[in-house]
C-alpha cells in the first residue's frame, strides 16, 4: 500500500505492506535509527515517536496508520542546525548512560514540556512512566527534563 | 514479531464500516487504537483476514452528555478520559480508574471502547461498567442500533455480545444527582495487569441513604466479577464503616483468586476486602460533597 508521512518535517511515499510496523517502516524504508526496538511488546517505550505531535509506541502502530500524518522521531529534534532544548538538557544534566532509552525520553520530555512549561518532579515521573531505562535509576532524566523546561521557558521569553 | 499479512482497509464513514462489517464480519477485526489487538496480532494470537481502520472516520470521538447518561464514543482515548472534566464531574469511578489504565503513552492511542470490545478478563474498565451500571451501544447494517447492559455485553474471558456484524459504537453511563465512585488498583509496576482492582460506585437518595450501588472486581475471577450481593446490602441502608465493611466482607469471600507471581490467592483476598472498604469510603465521601 502507498504510503505517504510527513516525516521531521520533510514529505515521502512508500509502498509498503500493511502489515508492517511504524518502527520498522522509520528505521528500515526511511532509514533512520534513532528510534530503536527494546522490548517489542509495548512494555519499554524506547520506540516511542511523536504521531501528529503526540507520543506512541511505534512498535504497536502499523505504519499504513501514518498515512498522511506527520512523524517526529528523535531526528526531528534538532532545528536549523541547533539542538532543541530537551537534547541540551540531556547532554548538560547527564540525563543518559548507555543510550538506549534517550532518543524516546527526548520525545516523551519535549512534548511534556511543551504541555507543561513547569513540570514537577511528580508531573516528569509520571510522563515517563511508559519508558524504561536501566541504566540512570531515572534521576538524571528528571534533572534533564526540567532543565530542558527552564531552558525552553528562558528561550520563550528572551 | 510480525502479524500474518492481511487486508488493510479505511474506511470514511461509519456506514461504509458498517457496510463491511455486514459483507464480511466473519473475517473482520476492527482496529482503534489497536495496543491490544496489535500485540495479539503480533503474537499470533489473533490473525484475522482483513483489519478494518476505523481511525479516519469523523464524529465517532466525542464524551459529552446526552439523555441523562454521558456518552464516550469509539474513537475517545484513554488519555482523553483522564483530561475530561465532564467524566470527572459525572463519573467518580471513570474518573478514577483512566489514569491507571496501561502507562501514558499506551493512554494515547488505546480506547475504552476496544478495552470492552476486547474484553481482556484482566481489564480494568470492565470492572468500572459492571459497577457504575453501563451500557454498551452496538450498530450493524441491518440491525440498527442495540442497547446491551455491560452485565450482558460482557460474557466471559475475551468474549462479548458483539455480533461479527456489529461494531461498538459507544458506552453510556447513567449520570447521578447525589453520587461518587472509585477504583482502587495494586500493581507491581506501571503498565502490568492489576495484582487486584476494585471499583466501587454509590448514589444517595435525599435522606442520605444509598439508594444504588455497586461493586466489582478485577484480576481475581476468571472474568470482571460484578458482587451484586454486596450492591444488595448497601442498597437501603445508611451509609458506615460497619456497612462498608460488611461489603468488603462479602466481596473477598465472593471472588476466586489464584496464587500467581503478583501475589498469594490469600493475599489477594484480603487486598479485596481493604479496597472495596476503602473505595466505598471514598465514593461516599465524593458524593456527600456533591449533596452540598
Amino acid at each position: 500500500m502507498k504510503v505517504t508521512v510527513t516525516i521531521n518535517g520533510a514529505e515521502q511515499t512508500a509502498d509498503i505492506e500493511p502489515r508492517m510496523l511504524l518502527v520498522d517502516f522509520i528505521r528500515t524504508t526511511l532509514g533512520l535509527t534513532g528510534t530503536h526496538i527494546g522490548c517489542d511488546t509495548t512494555s519499554c517505550g524506547v520506540c516511542t515517536v511523536l504521531v501528529d505531535g503526540t507520543p506512541v509506541k511505534s512498535c504497536t502502530v502499523f505504519g499504513v496508520q501514518v498515512d498522511d500524518r506527520s512523524v517526529t522521531t528523535v531526528e526531528g529534534l534538532k532545528q536549523n542546525g541547533q539542538l532543541h532544548p530537551i537534547q541540551e538538557a540531556f547532554k548538560e544534566a547527564h540525563g543518559l548512560q548507555c543510550g538506549y532509552c534517550t532518543p524516546a525520553m527526548m520525545l516523551v520530555g519535549s512534548h511534556l514540556i511543551e504541555h507543561n512549561p513547569q513540570p514537577s518532579d511528580e508531573d516528569v515521573r509520571w510522563a515517563i512512566s511508559g519508558n524504561l531505562c536501566r541504566c540512570t535509576g531515572y534521576m538524571n532524566i528528571v534533572d534533564a527534563i526540567q532543565l530542558a523546561a527552564e531552558k525552553a521557558g528562558a528561550a520563550t521569553e528572551a | 514479531m510480525y502479524p500474518r499479512a492481511f487486508d488493510y482497509l479505511r474506511p470514511a464513514t461509519k456506514e461504509e464500516a458498517l457496510e463491511i462489517l455486514a459483507e464480511r464480519g466473519d473475517e473482520v477485526k476492527i482496529l482503534a487504537g489497536g495496543q491490544s489487538l496489535i500485540p495479539m496480532m503480533k503474537l499470533r494470537f489473533a490473525s484475522p483476514p482483513t483489519l478494518m481502520d476505523i481511525n479516519r472516520i469523523p464524529g465517532l470521538d466525542a464524551i459529552e452528555e446526552v439523555n441523562g447518561h454521558v456518552r464516550v464514543q469509539a474513537l475517545v482515548r484513554h488519555n482523553d478520559i483522564v483530561g475530561s472534566d465532564l467524566i470527572s464531574q459525572r463519573n467518580g469511578a471513570m474518573a478514577s480508574a483512566a489514569p491507571w489504565i496501561a502507562d501514558p503513552i499506551i493512554r494515547n492511542l488505546g480506547t475504552m471502547c476496544g478495552s470492552i470490545a476486547h474484553h481482556d478478563p484482566e481489564g480494568d474498565w470492565a470492572s468500572v461498567l459492571l459497577a457504575v451500571g453501563g451500557e454498551v451501544v452496538v450498530e450493524s447494517r441491518d440491525g440498527g442500533e442495540r442497547v446491551v447492559p455491560a452485565s450482558q455485553f460482557l460474557v466471559d474471558m475475551f468474549a462479548t455480545d458483539c455480533q461479527p456484524t456489529e461494531m461498538v459504537t459507544e458506552i453510556r453511563v447513567p449520570t447521578y444527582d447525589q453520587g461518587g465512585g472509585d477504583y482502587q488498583k495494586l500493581e507491581r509496576k506501571v503498565g502490568d495487569y492489576a495484582t487486584v482492582g476494585a471499583a466501587t460506585h454509590l448514589e444517595l437518595d435525599g435522606a442520605g441513604a444509598i439508594s444504588k450501588a455497586g461493586v466489582a472486581l478485577t484480576s481475581v475471577y476468571h472474568h470482571n466479577l460484578e458482587v451484586t450481593a454486596a450492591a444488595e446490602v448497601l442498597v437501603g441502608n445508611q451509609p458506615s464503616d460497619e456497612l462498608f465493611a460488611e461489603a468488603g466482607r462479602i466481596a473477598r469471600d465472593a471472588c476466586e483468586p489464584v496464587d500467581d507471581v503478583r501475589g498469594s490467592a490469600a493475599y489477594k483476598r484480603e487486598v479485596v476486602r481493604v479496597f472495596v472498604e476503602r473505595g466505598l469510603a471514598a465514593s461516599l465521601a465524593q458524593a456527600q460533597s456533591a449533596a452540598q
